[in-house]
């Protein structure tokens, strides 16, 4: 039955209703203001920022380089002149921690950033290919899986020498495999959604499926595990030093720094502390800024 | 059932197959021999000590060689302790070893269970946020460093114990509390989060709606459930122990095989290298099979995966 007032045009106040008065916002964003109001991870951001400045600009304007000695000053308490106080050959401790810092980070990401590269490669590839191809890349994962990481690592260190390019490249390609595991469980849970599906049925390549689709899409795990990857290698670094297979005297890692202060412990306990809280903070920012980041991309897995 | 057993074996052995042929590969890639060294050996000397280890024959023949010495458990001789064979240096370290971790574990079960529990059911009052805090920082801090603060405070300043030398279980007291850090910690948060997946659950629900009281709720029901899933950490957390064995015998001075392992790497001793990392490696992956089949009887939905 025809009903004139059905086909009507709606009323001004009607309209404003429905109109979307604030601006949409994309994914990213929301997840940049949820992570904005986490005040664990905001601290833990601000710790890392803080500690990148310092470590990249504070050696520049201290009077003291990283292996100045000076015997008149060793062992001194920490004071105006030296803040963290000196070690046994007079060194300044502070200057020292901060060029642990630079080693320390740049051990970090770079070790993070190449078992990234690695592992999504590795992960994406298993993961899109699926069938037999994924089963054999996975069953070398679970083989790399079953040894004790740090062993392989400490392997690693012995074949290719001691030194702070070899603890690169053995961190990279240690770390890669967690990486890989879940870039293919995302491949795996995103290849079956129906934009793949559209992209396929217009035609695109595997190649552009799997780089312009599936990883952009994967991206929240990656850089989840990417941040809570940092604190791992940084860990290591600090081990294998501290064991005497990585950085060597007089370079300053904070794991080099600490196995030189446990042997005057019971005298100095300062020249511990500071190297020690150091790492500890580090590693304490990267967890609480990467737990804060999963939780911002996915609020509902928080606990 | 069984069926899924031997599965797990033979993909164990084929993993324990694949670590050994990789460290004797990876050991041999090194450039010079294991008796470089910087003082100069006669030729004739250095002949000598390559046919009694047997480098000179081809390279196949000695990989072949050294898998069936494996399959015979023989690890080798060591080419730093003469007249030692890793086997004996093994068993001469792991018994230490193996006592500490394990008490290291106990421990860390110990700590970490009842903690887990204690946070799960105060979520969100100061109970839960003083164990997680204790929890975040046993992740964070190393244990060399708290290694170190336990020789400082509990030897040091108070005396109440003797460090640098060995004289059995009252000397493991400190190595194996420092060992517990990390997995207590682990293991405090993964009881944490199990229990409260557990607690939400409809079987809680109706176990409460049958009236039973809130002690056997939670101590009967939902902690079982809770604490399965442990099981599968235990291979993980072995490894952990493992790793920190290494720095924490050497800060304490235990003559364990984890000190034993790193002084075989500055020394380069190739064979105890290859034996240890083998010998850990054996470990581990029986720990990760006995895990999965205890999880297997235990839970069968999980083998479906």
């Amino acid at each position: 039955m025809y009903d004139p007032l059905m086909f009507m045009p709606i009323s001004e106040h009607d309209r404003a209703e429905t109109e979307i008065i604030r601006p949409s916002k994309t994914y990213w964003q929301d997840v940049r203001s949820r992570l904005r109001r986490d005040k664990l991870a905001m601290f833990g951001l601000a710790v890392i920022i803080l500690i990148l400045f310092l470590a990249v600009f504070a050696p520049m304007f201290s009077k003291y380089e990283y292996d100045t000695q000076d015997f008149m000053e060793a062992n001194e308490p920490p004071s105006l002149n030296h803040f963290f106080g000196t070690d046994m050959f007079g060194r300044d401790l502070f200057v020292r921690v901060l060029y642990g810092a630079r080693i320390s980070l740049a051990v970090g990401f770079l070790a993070s950033f190449i078992s990234l590269f690695i592992g999504v490669i590795y992960g994406g590839i298993s993961g899109f290919s699926g069938g037999k191809t994924d089963d054999v890349m996975m069953r070398i994962v679970d083989v790399i899986y079953s040894v004790p990481m740090m062993i392989y690592v400490i392997l690693l260190m012995v074949v290719v020498g001691s030194g702070l390019k070899s603890i690169f490249i053995t961190l990279g390609i240690s770390y890669w495999a967690p990486m890989a595991r879940i870039v293919r469980a995302e491949i795996l849970r995103l290849k079956n959604e129906e934009f793949i599906l559209a992209a396929k049925v217009m035609g695109a390549s595997p190649k552009r499926i799997l780089l312009r689709h599936l990883i952009p899409n994967a991206m929240g795990s990656i850089l989840v595990t990417l941040t809570l990857s940092i604190p791992g290698a940084i860990f290591t670094e600090a081990f294998l030093s501290f064991v005497g297979l990585g950085v060597s005297a007089p370079m300053a890692s904070w794991g080099v720094l600490c196995s030189d202060a446990v042997s005057s412990l019971a005298i100095y306990p300062y020249q511990l502390f500071f190297p020690a809280a150091a790492i500890s903070l580090t590693i304490l920012a990267f967890n609480f800024f990467g737990d804060g980041l999963r939780d911002a991309l996915d609020p509902k897995l928080r606990k | 059932m069984r069926k899924y057993i031997l599965k797990r074996v033979f993909s164990s052995l084929l993993t324990l197959f694949i670590v050994v042929t990789i460290t004797f590969f990876m050991l041999r890639a090194i450039p010079g021999g294991p008796f470089t060294e910087e003082k100069v050996i006669p030729q004739f000397v250095l002949d000598k000590i390559m046919n009694r280890y047997g480098l000179n024959d081809p390279l196949y023949i000695q990989y072949f060689r050294y898998l069936w010495n494996v399959l015979c458990f023989d690890l080798g001789p060591s080419y730093r302790y003469e007249g030692m064979t890793v086997n004996e240096l093994i068993a001469g370290g792991f018994p230490t070893s193996f006592m500490i971790g394990g008490f290291a574990l106990i421990l860390s079960l110990l700590i970490g269970i009842p903690t887990g529990i204690v946070s799960a059911l105060k979520r969100g009052k100061w109970q839960d946020k003083l164990a997680m805090i204790l929890a975040t920082l046993g992740v964070t801090v190393p244990s060399f460093v708290i290694a170190a603060l336990m020789v400082y405070v509990f030897a040091w300043h108070l005396g109440w114990v003797t460090v640098g030398f060995w004289e059995g279980w009252t000397t493991s007291i400190l190595p194996a509390l420092t060992l517990a850090g990390y997995p207590a910690a682990f293991i405090s948060r993964l009881v944490r989060s199990n229990m409260l997946e557990v607690l939400s659950q409809d079987y809680i629900r109706t176990a409460y709606a049958k009236g039973l009281s809130k002690y056997s709720v939670i101590y009967i029901h939902a902690l079982k459930n809770a604490v399965i899933p442990l099981i599968t950490y235990l291979a993980p957390l072995t490894a952990g122990i493992l790793t920190g064995s290494f720095v924490v015998e050497q800060v304490f001075g235990v003559p364990g095989l984890g000190k034993f392992f790193v002084t075989s790497i500055t020394n380069r001793d190739y064979t105890t290298i290859m034996g240890v990392t083998i010998f850990y490696s054996a470990l581990l992956i029986g720990f990760n099979l006995i895990a999965d089949v205890l999880v297997a009887f235990i839970d069968p939905r999980i083998k479906l995966k």
